[in-house]
């Protein structure tokens, strides 16, 4: 099943707005702390980056650890002050990328 | 000798009555706390349509966090499934070239008020069946494709997307027919006790709805929102899957999912909830 991270951006705002962009990721977060049947750590695998840019310029930037539900849901502000695209990029342990993008338009 | 005795047994019985007296205050008193709970909920303005009658829905017991995921559609993570599960029913599976659409059409209102249709009576087998288990049935059946496993990730996706369609319309079951006698036998097994620990359905979430069970707070075990995203397991669970929890909790051994015994279960729980408000999909801890 293709689990695909969810956006939401509004379609347009105002120049010079603060909009808030919610994000949520579909993913299992795996602390590395818990152990199997057999009793052998099951390893690692967060997403460890979240990075969002806008037109190319870096609006948010965080590394996660553990401790961070499964498929963590993170919203943040941001101000437009011209037309263009977010671009959402999670980067995960095994080194996974996943991207979306969400364009606004800025009157 | 025996006015002697007859007095020492009416003192004791008058010891026994002021222990008993004495032991109902402290119950009041704690009581009385959990009243306050109570009406604190009752008061509560969100929970205003969760409750009908007597009935409250399992969104009423959870915390206020539990339940600002659940209101706002983007925070429930239960919908990264039911988007997945709108695309499924328009994908094309197995032999016979069909996706759910094809027969369908639009889930939106096609798929209206179904959730009030299951469990439903299916003649050929002669038993109750789950939504589920009519989902593989018609995928087997109709497009010819691999049946999906009850707790997988698709399964789910199309349960809810199947079951969202009917969100806001009162639960409202058909208990005519040959499912009359299939409701006796879930309320049967509802009030069977069962386990080690020697305990019915009813004595948690009919007797102690809103009493605590250790640090959680004892639902009425409504089905209205199910299947439900559920903290604790990190992902969306099937009612059946809750079911064999609490099984496990009272140390009795769960039957499978999909089986008679939940079925049929299932169809009582419903019945029980008639008049609330369809939630899929809720968010529960």
């Amino acid at each position: 099943m293709a689990k695909k991270p969810r956006v939401k951006v509004q379609k347009s705002a105002k120049k010079g707005d603060v909009i808030q962009i919610k994000t949520l990721v579909p993913h299992k977060m795996e602390t590395g702390q818990r152990k199997d049947k057999k009793g052998n750590k099951v390893p690692r695998f967060i997403i460890n980056k979240v990075d969002v840019t806008f037109n190319g310029k870096p609006v948010i930037s965080a590394d996660l650890h553990p401790a961070i539900s499964a498929n963590p849901y993170f919203a943040f502000h941001s101000r437009v002050d011209e037309s263009g695209t977010f671009k959402f990029t999670w980067t995960d342990d095994k080194g996974t990328k996943m991207t979306t993008t969400k364009s606004i338009k800025v009157n | 000798m025996r006015s002697k005795k007859l007095l020492s047994i009416a003192s004791l019985v008058g010891f026994g009555f002021a222990l008993m007296v004495g032991g109902f205050t402290a119950i009041k008193s704690g009581y009385a706390e959990e009243l306050n709970e109570a009406e604190k909920r009752a008061k509560d303005p969100r929970n205003k349509t969760y409750m009908v009658g007597e009935k409250s829905s399992g969104y009423v017991y959870m915390t206020a966090q539990t339940r600002d995921m659940q209101d706002d559609d983007f925070a429930n993570p239960a919908f990264v499934w039911v988007d997945a599960g709108e695309e499924q029913w328009n994908k094309v599976e197995g032999s016979e070239g069909k996706s759910c659409a094809s027969c369908h059409e639009d889930a939106k209102t096609s798929m209206k008020g179904v959730a009030n249709k299951y469990p439903k009576y299916d003649k050929d087998l002669g038993r109750m069946i789950a939504l589920q288990a009519k989902i593989n049935m018609e995928r087997t059946k109709r497009m010819k494709a691999k049946a999906w496993k009850w707790e997988s990730d698709n399964m789910l996706g199309m349960a809810m997307y199947v079951r969202l369609q009917s969100r806001g319309m009162p639960v409202k079951v058909d208990v005519s027919g040959p499912t009359a006698a299939y409701l006796e036998k879930g309320k049967k097994f509802f009030n069977q006790r069962r386990g080690l620990l020697d305990m019915s359905c009813k004595h948690c979430h009919e007797d102690n709805s809103g009493n605590l069970a250790r640090s959680n707070v004892l639902s009425m075990g409504m089905p209205n929102g199910f299947p439900t995203y559920r903290l604790k397991w990190q992902k969306p669970g099937s009612i059946h899957r809750r079911f064999a929890g609490c099984n496990k909790n009272i140390r009795a051994k769960p039957y499978k999912r999909g089986s008679e015994e939940y079925t049929n279960l299932e169809l009582y729980l419903m019945w029980r909830a008639s008049g609330l408000k369809w939630e899929t999909p809720s968010v529960r801890n």
